[in-house]
């Protein structure tokens, strides 16, 4: 139940963000300062969804074999791999550091 | 009307570049379908979240944070905080998209990172409209179908999750996502600050609220800096 909440709040917000500019607002434009609030918002989010996604487990900061996946993210994207690279090596790192028993 | 005419060879460039985008996607897909999973959706809901919100980012905060036991609310906000910049790629795309009311709704869906990104690579209307659609249609396709894999084929095992390490797939994916970002000193600079508030917060709030506090980094953007001037 909560899921589909989620899911359907989620789709008609996104929606109606995606649609204003081609259904209500032709060619306007937002001022400015707006628009450049909006393009670096991404940044902080996607910043803290990463730590979030690799050190939070319950509420709390633990370190798992998880960090072995995003330290090998980000070497994929330093030398420059595709998506499938970097995700593949990052699943694969985890794998293996939790064969040697991290957890 | 000059610019609207796509040439051959526009046309098999960018198909090109839409199918290579569409299945480099399919890791992505795959992970938010195993996201689901640890998130307790059925398949049919991740499929819900690719068909219907269809914003990679946003779709794996609101995921994320349901998997990490944050409230709804917290979920919700999570995920169109990070959507909120489809506003400007629809005021971007806006010009190119012309048409009947029903063909403009159905177009607005395809607003993503990837279809403004081939579009607006061109100046010509033609080109940027087929740019934008066969990208947008594209990932449509592989982005679904890789999610419902993800979700049936995958993600029921926590226990094979585990073992493979594809947990490490979500944070993997939102690297990758912010990695073209941080060219930029702006950018670096809100993001670090932004990972600084999610690192402080995550062992006191909720889950899911780091997150949307993070957001507030933009605001250092007019704090007054000091320009270092190299003479």
């Amino acid at each position: 139940m909560e899921g589909w909440v989620v899911l359907l709040v989620v789709a008609a917000g996104t929606y109606a963000l995606k649609s204003s500019g081609p259904l209500l607002l032709g060619n306007r434009t937002l001022p400015p300062k707006v628009q450049r609030v909006i393009a670096t918002l991404p940044a902080p989010l996607l910043a803290a969804l990463v730590i979030t996604a690799t050190f939070a487990k319950a509420g709390q900061l633990v370190i798992d074999a998880r960090v072995m996946g995003l330290a090998t993210a980000i070497v994929a994207l330093l030398a420059k791999r595709g998506f499938v690279f970097v995700v593949v090596s990052a699943a694969l790192a985890t794998a293996v550091a939790r064969r040697f028993g991290m957890a | 009307m000059t610019g609207t005419v796509v040439t051959a060879d526009e046309r098999r460039a960018i198909l090109k570049q839409a199918l290579s985008i569409g299945v480099a996607l399919i890791p992505f897909g795959l992970a938010f379908g195993v996201l689901c999973r640890r998130a307790d959706l059925s398949w049919f809901q991740a499929l819900g979240f690719s068909s219907l919100v269809f914003t990679g980012g946003s779709q794996f905060a609101s995921v994320g944070v349901l998997a990490d036991g944050g409230s709804p609310i917290a979920a919700i906000a999570a995920g169109l905080l990070l959507s909120i910049r489809s506003l400007v790629y629809g005021l971007m795309m806006a010009p190119t998209l012309t048409g009947r009311v029903w063909f403009r709704a159905l177009a607005a869906h395809l607003m993503i990172d990837e279809s403004v990104a081939v579009g607006s690579a061109f100046e010509q209307p033609g080109p940027r409209r087929f740019g934008y659609l066969a990208a947008g249609l594209s990932v449509f396709v592989f982005w679904n179908l890789s999610t419902v894999v993800g979700a049936i084929v995958i993600g029921s095992d926590t226990g094979f999750t585990e073992k493979w390490g594809l947990d490490a797939t979500v944070p993997a994916a939102f690297v990758a996502l912010l990695w073209p970002r941080l060219v930029s000193l702006e950018q670096r600079r809100v993001a670090a600050i932004g990972a600084v508030i999610a690192l402080v917060l995550i062992p006191i709030l909720r889950p899911g609220l780091p997150i949307v506090a993070s957001a507030f980094a933009v605001l250092t953007l007019f704090l007054p800096m000091r320009k270092v001037s190299v003479n």
